[in-house]
């Protein structure tokens, strides 16, 4: 074995005995503990559960609203798509940067925002006497709010990328516009469509913190019923055979995900992203302009106005009331929700680096050598995104309390948690970019008389550094907002501030309300911070394309 | 009637004119070659005239008929593209039978289109090959048929030969040429390589800067460029400022013979390198020294710098004659390859 065939297996052994340790072996006890007894499995458990009329009715709502939001999502977000990849208006790259903001969110601060939009006492309740909260259409709303930057950024990257003349080819060949765009755009696209389709799927699926806030006693999706089963009903059964139903679903979406993606790559000639865009042309190219900007005012930047405005409406006019109100402790809160703040950025900050140093030597070996194996480690790596959170934490409970790994009562539990979903972000980000540096320019550089390791520094690391940026500030922000898993490992004297917005939101009051949508704001503004000012270092194709 | 009609066309990208009062006519049957260099608002041309970019000012009249408000697919053209943009998705057949679906001819009928167009390009029965197995060569007969299969009244070539090596090259501009002569094609070409515009055109339009600076057969280009501009952009290095009286021209190069007739004043003056003629450097009016020595096959072209503040000459004497770099050597000029050029040196 070659000297860097060495290194190249380290780098994979690294990421792989993170993933066996703080995902396989979790996820594989707690389940064990809600289907073993005595040292015996007991399957039968599994039939029982699945016939049980009420796992289906959750079985079956968590799949219909999935393919409602992913279908609404697409009808709203492909629109968008078009707009940001072909024309050129003022203020384009913010507002490409600022859709993004929605999908880092924490979904607590994206619930928290829609019940103020929709919900009892919310501003259409207000205004007109109409909730939504008791239907299906906030949580649907909800969904595309998180999930219209999944669209816009798969489907419209590559649509920026298209090369423009493959429609005009066809139109002097005599097609008409529409026409043109059915038999020559439509289908370089449709793998990518599939693709961020099966994605959006992905992440309605698994939906947790917004169906937690808006969704009602029918309403509950698997990840939130196997949440009741754990912490309330205090049914591990149950719930393991719903996690382990759960993780049969993602596997199979995230194989066809695979499978689509890998078509995807075929023999479409790209082009510079910056040369497609033009400024609006005619009626149509105005018409759909002004609709983006619409739905993107009413659907994306509404909730997120009205959030602020719910946080700034105390008992006596807007003001910073609630806000002042964060930095005391009272009765059932051993902290003041402000130290939230704190916590949350130590924990988040932990959970990236954690991220970035897995997912950065994962992303290396990835595209180092293209294996089968590594193929399906690729896909390993996504799993976490898709696996109940709450299963995560829970399991991280049971299974790290003994020696060697006893880590119940420390407090780097909570950003090993977090960091399992921000690895596949900062694999999805790096991957590409470190795939698409041209080996002849190591070769280059080899020539020159550099030494591997010298090469990658001239020529990966200047290419890599902005990106790895970007995957860092994905990492941060999904940390951020990490909810599932965080609730179950946070100490109660260590809030991290969705759960903070949890425990506020879950206490009667208009109070308590009030500083649940102050704290809201802030997780908000900390988010869109960290997003923005990466974006302005992100080349903005390679920033959060799945 | 001329087919193809530009008349005072203006297309504007932002401030700047890309092209600036265009006049231009293509008769039924020409092949046109438009010839300048890059960002000279050749490709505008050509997407005015196919509708893809919207024209601001005059008019493009196609069969006496004024295309204003005529969308692109209506137009009846062939554009075949620089880099080609076959369709990736659809294989070779499914290209060629594109315009022809688009016009609602039946299956059949374009099935049988497409093999004699695969035919016609030398590329039989390769219709159900994928885009992406083709060379570069094949994917430019693949795009040539695309573009021929619908019999459009015009056909439009962007650069057409601009992406293969110089072999293929040569060899292709022969077919085409024979081809176009063959089926009677209307076409308009445009490309910066004087080469292929030369041995492919029946007229060479030269273009600067959004402008047509000058229009003729490829012969009577390449004797008289029109200006400077063109007189350089053909090749020629030895243009120079020269005051015309009746000894001749005044050049820094000393006193040159110019053809009777040509009228005194501030003048251009072009001498060909074949206009240059060596001989032994004692007693010649001017002498140089060889710098530099580029082989061209049956020629040597030969660098002089003269001194004494002249611009470097540039000659060509036959191989076996050819004086090592660093000789010094006598100039002697032939007015018949020297040409006076209607303007001032900008």
């Amino acid at each position: 074995m070659t000297r860097s065939a060495l290194v190249r297996g380290a780098l994979l052994v690294a990421p792989l005995l993170f993933f066996v340790v703080f995902f396989g072996y979790p996820v594989t006890a707690i389940v064990g503990r809600g289907l073993r007894e005595d040292g015996v499995w007991r399957f039968g458990r599994l039939t029982e559960v699945l016939g049980d009329p009420g796992t289906l009715r959750v079985l079956w709502f968590t799949c219909w609203q999935a393919a409602a939001s992913t279908a609404l999502t697409l009808a709203l977000a492909l629109p968008g798509a078009y707009v940001f990849a072909r024309l050129r208006f003022p203020g384009r790259r913010v507002l490409h940067a600022a859709v993004t903001v929605p999908f880092v969110l924490p979904t607590v601060v994206t619930g928290a925002a829609f019940l103020a939009l929709v919900g009892r006492g919310g501003v259409l309740d207000d205004a007109f006497g109409v909730r939504l909260d008791d239907g299906v259409w906030a949580i649907l709303l909800a969904h595309v709010f998180f999930n219209y930057a999944v669209v816009v950024r798969t489907v419209g990257g590559l649509w920026a990328q298209l090369d423009p003349r493959q429609e005009e080819a066809a139109r002097v060949l005599g097609a008409g516009r529409l026409a043109a765009w059915r038999r020559v755009t439509l289908p370089a696209l449709t793998p990518s469509v599939a693709a961020a389709a099966l994605m959006v799927f992905l992440f309605t699926f698994t939906s947790f913190g917004v169906i937690q806030i808006l969704g009602s006693p029918g309403r509950a999706t698997l990840e939130v019923e196997i949440y009741r089963q754990t912490a309330q009903l205090l049914r591990l059964d149950t719930a393991a055979v719903l996690t382990l139903v759960q993780l049969a679903a993602v596997v199979a979406l995230l194989v066809t995900h695979r499978l689509v993606t890998r078509r995807r790559v075929g023999a479409l000639r790209l082009v510079d992203p910056a040369g497609t865009a033009r400024p609006p042309r005619g009626w149509v190219q105005w018409t759909a302009l002004g609709g983006v900007l619409a739905t993107v005012a009413l659907l994306l930047a509404l909730p997120l106005g009205v959030l602020v405005e719910r946080s700034l409406a105390g008992p006596d006019g807007y003001g910073l009331h609630h806000y002042r109100a964060l930095a005391h402790a009272d009765g059932t809160f051993l902290v003041a929700p402000a130290e939230a703040v704190g916590n949350s950025l130590r924990f988040a900050a932990a959970a990236t680096a954690i991220a970035l140093l897995v997912g950065g030597c994962a992303a290396v070996a990835l595209t180092r050598r293209a294996g089968r194996l590594t193929r399906g480690f690729d896909a390993l790596l996504m799993l976490p995104l898709g696996t109940s959170a709450v299963t995560v934490g829970f399991g991280f409970l049971i299974a790290l309390d003994e020696p060697p790994l006893d880590l119940r009562s420390s407090w780097v539990l909570v950003p090993l948690a977090q960091a399992l979903v921000g690895v596949p972000f900062v694999v999805r980000v790096l991957v590409p970019v470190l795939g698409a540096v041209d080996e002849r320019l190591r070769e280059a550089a080899a020539v020159l008389g550099a030494s591997p390791w010298r090469a990658w520094r001239a020529v990966d690391l200047p290419l890599v550094w902005r990106s790895a940026l970007v995957a860092a500030g994905f990492a941060f922000a999904v940390s951020l907002g990490e909810f599932g898993a965080t609730v179950f490992l946070a100490r109660p004297d260590e809030p991290t501030l969705p759960v903070a917005v949890a425990r506020l939101l879950g206490r009667a009051g208009a109070e308590n309300y009030g500083q649940a949508m102050a704290l809201s704001v802030v997780l908000m503004l900390v988010c869109a911070v960290t997003l923005l000012s990466l974006e302005r270092l992100a080349p903005s194709r390679s920033a959060g394309t799945f | 009637m001329s087919l193809l009609e530009l008349d005072g066309v203006r297309v504007r990208y932002g401030a700047r004119a890309a092209l600036d009062g265009v006049r231009l006519s293509v008769a039924e049957g020409e092949v046109v070659c438009v010839l300048g260099p890059s960002g000279s608002g050749k490709s505008t041309l050509l997407r005015a005239v196919a509708g893809l970019t919207p024209v601001d000012e005059g008019a493009v009249r196609l069969a006496g008929r004024d295309q204003r408000g005529v969308p692109a697919h209506r137009r009846g053209l062939g554009l075949m593209f620089q880099d080609h943009q076959l369709f990736p998705q659809r294989d070779v057949a499914g290209n060629i039978a594109f315009g022809l679906r688009m016009r609602r001819r039946s299956r059949e009928e374009a099935a049988g289109r497409v093999a004699e167009l695969l035919d016609l390009v030398g590329l039989p029965g390769a219709g159900r090959r994928a885009v992406a197995s083709l060379s570069g060569g094949e994917q430019q007969r693949v795009a040539l048929a695309r573009a021929l299969a619908p019999d459009p009244r015009l056909l439009m070539l962007d650069e057409p030969l601009g992406q293969l090596d110089r072999d293929l090259r040569e060899r292709l501009v022969v077919e085409l040429r024979q081809l176009f002569a063959r089926l009677g094609s209307t076409v308009l070409a445009v490309t910066h390589d004087q080469g292929e515009a030369f041995a492919l055109a029946d007229r060479v339009v030269v273009m600067r800067d959004g402008r047509v600076v000058q229009v003729g057969a490829p012969v009577e280009v390449w004797r008289r460029p029109a200006d400077a501009f063109v007189a350089r952009f053909l090749g020629f290095r030895n243009v120079t400022p020269a005051h015309v009286d009746a000894e001749g021209a005044r050049t820094p190069w000393g006193a040159l013979p110019v053809p009777a007739g040509t009228a005194p004043g501030a003048r251009t003056v072009l001498v060909r390198p074949s206009g240059v003629r060596l001989t032994p450097p004692e007693g010649a009016p001017l002498t140089g020294e060889v710098t530099a020595r580029t082989f061209r096959g049956d020629h040597v072209l030969l660098l002089l710098e003269p001194g004494g503040g002249a611009p470097p000459l540039e000659a060509s004497c036959p191989l076996r004659a050819a004086p090592e770099v660093g000789e010094r050597v006598g100039v002697r000029f032939d007015p018949e390859e020297i040409v006076a050029l209607p303007d001032q040196l900008p």
